[in-house]
């Protein structure tokens, strides 16, 4: 039962790197640094495995080793998926700004 | 009931992921690159509800609180940073994404509603161990960015048997966990991964830095996808391997436009050897202009290109520099602006400098689209640049041989902005500058840039 756990999500590893390979060499190299920042956000989805592990316990109660490390690991992930946005958005911002001065000088 | 909640997890992961792979395909381009960071958002929300909703004995308190405290601090320092920082921001950031990894193994091995099975146990140490080199290497990628630490590779004794005995103990601990289940193992193993993460990042110089930063980039994601394997989480691997491969595409286009092995970028050292080559051509004769001179020539102009550096970042004249194109835009004359691959400290960075001083976004070519255009162009404007424009490139035995370069010395007339005469990041000097058509202009860019505008 776990072998083939494990097996399958090598599968879907190995299928993610290809789909990832394939999406990103279309990223236009203008793009590259918010592409950082947003994979940078995006990574920021280990907050996932730190919610879960910042959890109670009967024999110990609130605090305990693994729910104080789960919570620091929560608020780091934390600063990860809004800073990543956040910063993503503020130079996306940039690009757009421009745009529309274009569009206006062409008017 | 039960096997109902699973499905509807599992399907919201799923969601979850195919919005992430949607977002990093916008970016794309600048048109639909908006909606794909706000689809990213949306996959991330799905996510951490899903994970509040189906997890078991929660602290909510407690998770609030760092979720709270994190989104304030992250949306601050999103708002406060200047673009010119943004190398340091994301080192950074590549830090915070390994020290979580390592931190959830850690309360993973402790945690004593869990055990592990076999499997599980080499999948935290896998993680722990990506998780804690990452971490430690990039707070020295940062501090090397930010000028904390000296940007020098710094080279000791014996280096690569060092990382080799590193490598064995940790393997020597991580094998004492896998059979014992020891959690001290464990963190013993975690602790030598830092020390590692450190070792590997010290030798590496500061004109790598692009190479490292994207590297890192690439690490963080195999690091939350080896959290994913101990979880069996689909959403965590699937955004884990994308961002992986992000990085990994991206260290490749940084080491082909510096033409590095990355091998060769791992090993460290750059520039060390190649310090020496400047003391053969010291007192070589060059001609030097006013800012007068160059709006003269440039006003004159039909076609002009401007070459921007990391120079032109650290004086912060690309403000300045729009307003010189305008002047110039607005005469007649037609610019744009060449980016190499590496102009600048990370993957794209000039044109974000760029983007923030309101060029145009059609303004700006990449080298493999203007390179042809450089023999037709009156005037090509050097600033802040150096080894992006350096003809040594074409040159067998330099050290920067093969690297792509804008060929600005195909032009008719060149103008180079410099500080001094002081060699680039590669420590080459730069025949460019010698050149019967090149007019050297020294002083600070945005200085120069502001006296020529005001000129023309």
């Amino acid at each position: 039962m776990n072998e083939l756990l494990t097996m399958q999500n090598i599968t879907i590893f190995v299928l993610a790197i290809f789909v990832g390979y394939h999406i990103v060499w279309n990223v236009t190299p203008a793009l590259h640094t918010p592409l950082m920042s947003v994979t940078n956000a995006i990574s920021g989805i280990v907050i996932v495995g730190a919610i879960l592990q910042t959890v109670s316990t009967i024999n110990t109660g609130i605090f305990n080793i693994t729910s104080i490390l789960g919570a620091i690991a929560v608020f780091l992930t934390s600063i990860n998926i809004f800073g990543g946005f956040m910063v993503t958005r503020r130079m996306l911002e940039m690009f757009k700004k421009k745009e529309n001065k274009l569009m206006e000088s062409k008017k | 009931m039960i096997a109902a909640n699973a499905n509807f997890t599992s399907a919201a992961y799923l969601i979850s992921a195919v919005l992430f792979i949607f977002s990093l395909k916008g970016l794309a381009s600048p048109t639909s690159a908006r909606l794909g960071n706000t689809l990213g958002m949306a996959g991330m929300a799905l996510a951490i509800i899903t994970t509040l909703l189906v997890g078991h004995y929660l602290i909510y308190s407690l998770i609030g609180i760092a979720i709270a405290l994190g989104a304030a601090v992250g949306i601050f320092a999103a708002k406060r940073v200047q673009m010119t920082k943004m190398p340091e921001l994301v080192a950074l950031m590549h830090s915070f994404v390994g020290l979580s990894a390592t931190l959830i193994a850690i309360a993973s091995v402790y945690n004593t509603a869990e055990i592990h099975t076999a499997v599980q146990r080499i999948e935290l140490f896998v993680g722990a161990f990506i998780g804690a080199i990452t971490f430690s290497a990039s707070i020295i990628a940062f501090g090397k960015l930010s000028g904390k630490f000296s940007a020098q590779p710094i080279h000791f004794n014996n280096q690569h048997l060092l990382n080799l005995m590193l490598a064995l103990l940790i393997l020597g601990f991580g094998i004492f966990y896998y059979s014992q289940s020891s959690q001290l193992a464990f963190l013993v193993m975690c602790g030598l991964a830092l020390v590692l993460g450190i070792t590997l990042i010290l030798p590496i110089g500061g004109a790598d830095m692009p190479v490292v930063v994207s590297m890192l980039n690439s690490y963080s994601g195999w690091a939350a996808a080896g959290i994913g394997f101990t979880m069996n989480n689909s959403v965590l691997i699937i955004a884990g391997a994308c961002v992986g491969s992000s990085g990994a595409i991206l260290s490749y286009i940084m080491c082909k436009a510096m033409s590095r092995s990355i091998i060769a970028v791992m090993l460290g050292g750059f520039g060390s050897e190649a310090a020496a080559d400047t003391s053969d051509a010291v007192q070589k004769p060059v001609k030097s202009g006013s800012a007068e001179d160059v709006a003269f020539l440039m006003s004159n102009a039909d076609t002009v290109i401007i070459v921007p550096g990391y120079g032109l970042a650290v004086s912060r004249a690309q403000h300045a520099l729009q307003e010189l194109t305008s002047k110039l835009i607005s005469k007649g004359v037609h610019v744009k602006y060449a980016i190499h691959p590496v102009a600048g400290r990370m993957p794209g960075h000039m044109n974000v400098l760029l983007a923030e001083a309101d060029v145009p976004y059609e303004q700006v070519v990449e080298m493999e689209d203007i390179n042809n255009e450089f023999g037709q162009t009156d005037v090509v404007f050097v600033i802040g640049a150096n080894d992006v424009v350096n003809p040594a490139a074409k040159k067998p035995g330099t050290p920067i041989y093969g690297m792509p370069i804008l060929e600005a010395h195909k032009a008719k007339t060149i103008i180079v902005n410099k500080r001094s005469m002081a060699s680039g990041y590669a420590g080459l000097d730069n025949e460019l500058f010698y050149l019967e058509k090149t007019m050297m202009v020294f002083g600070d860019a945005k200085k120069i840039v502001e006296d020529i505008a005001k000129a023309i």
